[in-house]
């Protein structure tokens, strides 16, 4: 780019106005930057997404073949059987956020604590290709384990004689095998921003280590903590190919549901039942961004400042 | 609440083969604001954290009022901490940050919402309760900081470098404020600072510390004037040294002149380096053309400091040797003219090279 003059120099001959002539040619520097990727995003996320919306707002009557705009296709979406899947995936995302979010908070904050540069270096590595393992591999490697003819299947049934890998107990034992390393990855950073200095102002103060926690750390890591449970559950919510791996047909899940609508599976002609789905999820998902996003930004000021 | 006294005795801290502090002394009076000075590394924090309970040394003790209290935790010793930066609660308001020790001790809201206000006012930011941390520069930052520690009412206080990451002109405001309110509440203060100018304005007495010991304590004039070791000397102010030989068992000659020597005597014969202040070093206009002397240099630089103007000679040896003249006399000294050092006739401090 022609216009990157080293800031700091230039500011120190005229503050004011060279800072407000560099900043225009900059912002648009940046906008040309990221211009690719808006438009990356428009055709292949905003386009889908819009015609996604038009089906599902639309229905062909199957008898007059008139078409027309409904909210019926959506309402049909929140019922019956579709609905089941919807709970379905609800109950299987709550649990397993809850559980990753307490585990991976456990060992994200027995990592900071390690002094072991290696160490921590490993667990960030790994943690950050598994938590983009998921799909066939991943349950591939779980029905090797704990299939029917699985290694670890004896184990666990001696906890859990009816245990078996394509059920919901076998979702919420196999999603945290992604979702774990997710969470370490999103609190790590909150974790080790927690200055040493806080703690021992809070002692000098006559806190205890509880005081720290409650008054202190405890606030400060919460809003990580949310979202990093807001991750965990859309990311859960949105996983299909390990379920429809290891649990096609067996457990109601609204991403296996989506898949069987628009394959044709069930019926012919629900395309739009399953846009309507898709929609669902979207918002869904929407709305766990629309919580996370907020409560990022507000613990990042804090740690960074 | 009257003021304390504290008393580190022959404290030893190890980190591995580290030794940070090596059997430390120091006894600071009642309301006493003692600056704890040395280089990077010498174990100031070291100090600090053991006097505040962050960090439990492996011999020695801590006594405040005569009562040992080596064995109480951090939370149990009612001391106000300052630290370097980065410590206010960064969730918490400055007036709730101030107000954080009280609400522990289950202070009633309105109290304590009272307190930190007349805290922040005494620190020097009355108004700024409700802005958050990172709404707050850093020197205020450091003022809510101070104004936390001060909140709950501790016996001693304790400031690791806390102006050490301001600039410089925050850094001298500052200075002053922190001792208008230490005098203002006649609180015994331990002011950590590798900053010997910092050390000299701000305490009644300055400790100089070395590698794990205390070196000299003493008030800022006297450890000017009469440094008890080279190391002092060459740390405290502004020192030359400039090269002369023992004539006598107390008697140095330097620039052809003789001087007494205090402190440590070297054997006569011995090639030692003489310390001398800008202040003790008097110079003489020669001709150009003059014999080679060794006490004779050339004037490189003269630097105006108002009252007196700082003149720089370097001499034949390559040696260069820093002179206060009044600046009415500067003139007589143009750059690249001739001059030759007339050492003040008063005792003087030596080393071997
Ligand atoms: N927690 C620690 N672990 C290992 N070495 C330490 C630790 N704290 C201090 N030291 C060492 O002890 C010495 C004194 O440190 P410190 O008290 O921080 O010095 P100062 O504050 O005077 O710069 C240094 O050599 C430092 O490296
Ligand atoms: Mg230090």
């Amino acid at each position: 780019m022609a216009v990157t003059t080293d800031p700091p120099l230039a500011g120190a001959v005229d503050p004011a106005p060279t800072r407000r002539g560099l900043r225009r040619p900059r912002a648009l520097g940046a906008w040309a930057a990221v211009a690719p990727l808006l438009v990356y995003c428009a055709l292949f996320l905003g386009l889908p997404t819009w015609a996604l919306l038009y089906e599902a707002v639309r229905r062909t009557d199957p008898a007059t073949g008139v078409t027309s705009f409904t909210a019926r296709n959506i309402a049909e979406s929140w019922s019956g059987f579709y609905l089941t899947a919807m709970w379905g995936s609800l109950r299987l995302s709550l649990l397993t956020a809850l559980i990753c979010a307490v585990v991976g908070l456990m060992t994200a904050h027995t990592i900071a604590q390690s002094r072991g540069r290696m160490l921590r270096q490993a667990v960030l590595t790994a943690s950050g290709v598994l938590a983009n393992f998921g799909g066939i591999p991943l349950a591939f490697c779980f029905i090797a384990a704990a299939g029917t003819a699985g290694e670890a299947t004896g184990l666990i049934r001696r906890i859990d004689p009816g245990f078996a890998l394509d059920t919901f107990t076998g979702l919420v034992l196999v999603y945290p095998y992604f979702l774990i390393p997710l969470m370490v990855l999103t609190t790590m950073p909150a974790l080790e921003g927690l200055r040493p200095q806080w703690r021992e102002a809070a002692a000098g103060l006559g806190g205890s280590a509880w005081d720290y926690w409650r008054h202190v750390g405890g606030p400060i890591l919460l809003p990580t903590l949310l979202g990093g449970f807001v991750l965990c559950f859309g990311s859960s919510f949105a996983a299909y190919a390990t379920a429809q791996a290891l649990a096609g047909g067996t457990v109601p899940l609204i991403t296996l549901r989506i898949a069987s609508v628009l394959s044709g599976n069930v019926l012919a002609g629900q395309e739009n039942l399953g846009m309507a789905m898709s929609l669902d999820t979207i918002f869904i998902c929407a709305l766990m961004m629309a919580v996370y996003l907020p409560l990022r930004a507000r613990s990042a000021r804090w740690l960074d400042s | 609440m009257p003021a304390a006294g504290l008393e580190l005795s022959a404290l030893r801290r190890c980190y591995g083969a580290v030794r940070a502090l090596d059997g430390l002394e120091l006894a600071l009076a009642p309301g006493e604001l003692v600056a704890l000075l040395g280089p990077s590394g010498c174990g100031k924090t070291t100090a600090l954290r053991i006097v505040a309970g962050f960090e439990r040394p492996d011999a020695g003790a801590v006594r405040l009022d005569g009562a040992d209290i080596t064995p109480l935790s951090a939370a149990k010793r009612d001391m106000g901490m300052v630290f370097q930066s980065y410590s206010l609660f960064p969730h918490l308001t400055a007036a709730q940050n101030v107000a954080f020790g009280l609400r522990l001790r289950k202070t009633a809201a309105p109290a304590r919402a009272a307190r930190a206000e007349e805290l922040l006012e005494l620190v020097g930011i009355g108004g700024h309760g409700a802005r958050y941390p990172h709404q707050l520069s850093g020197g205020q930052q450091q003022r809510v900081a101070l104004a936390r520690a001060l909140a709950i009412r501790p016996k001693v206080l304790l400031l690791d470098e806390p102006l050490s990451a301001l600039d410089a002109q925050v850094r001298l405001q500052l200075r002053d404020e922190i001792r208008r309110v230490q005098l203002d509440l006649g609180i015994t203060t331990l002011f950590v600072t590798h900053d010997q100018e910092e050390a000299l304005s701000i305490a009644d007495r300055v400790a100089v510390m070395r590698s794990g010991r205390l070196e000299q304590c003493a008030a800022p004039a006297q450890l000017y004037q009469r440094p008890a070791t080279a190391f002092v000397a060459q740390f405290v102010g502004t020192m030359n040294r400039v090269r002369g030989t023992m004539v006598d068992t107390d008697l140095v000659e330097v620039a052809g002149h003789r001087l007494p020597v205090d402190g440590e005597r070297p054997v006569p014969g011995t090639k030692v380096e003489v310390l001398l202040r800008p202040e003790a070093v008097g110079l003489e206009a020669v001709p150009a053309r003059a014999a080679a002397d060794p006490a004779v240099g050339t004037v490189r630089t003269a630097t105006f400091l108002g009252a007196i103007t700082r003149i720089a000679v370097v001499l034949e040896d390559g040696t260069q040797v820093k002179a206060d003249l009044p600046s009415h006399r500067a003139s007589e000294f143009p750059a690249a003219g001739r001059a030759r050092l007339v050492p003040a006739a008063r005792p003087v401090l030596v080393i071997e090279p």
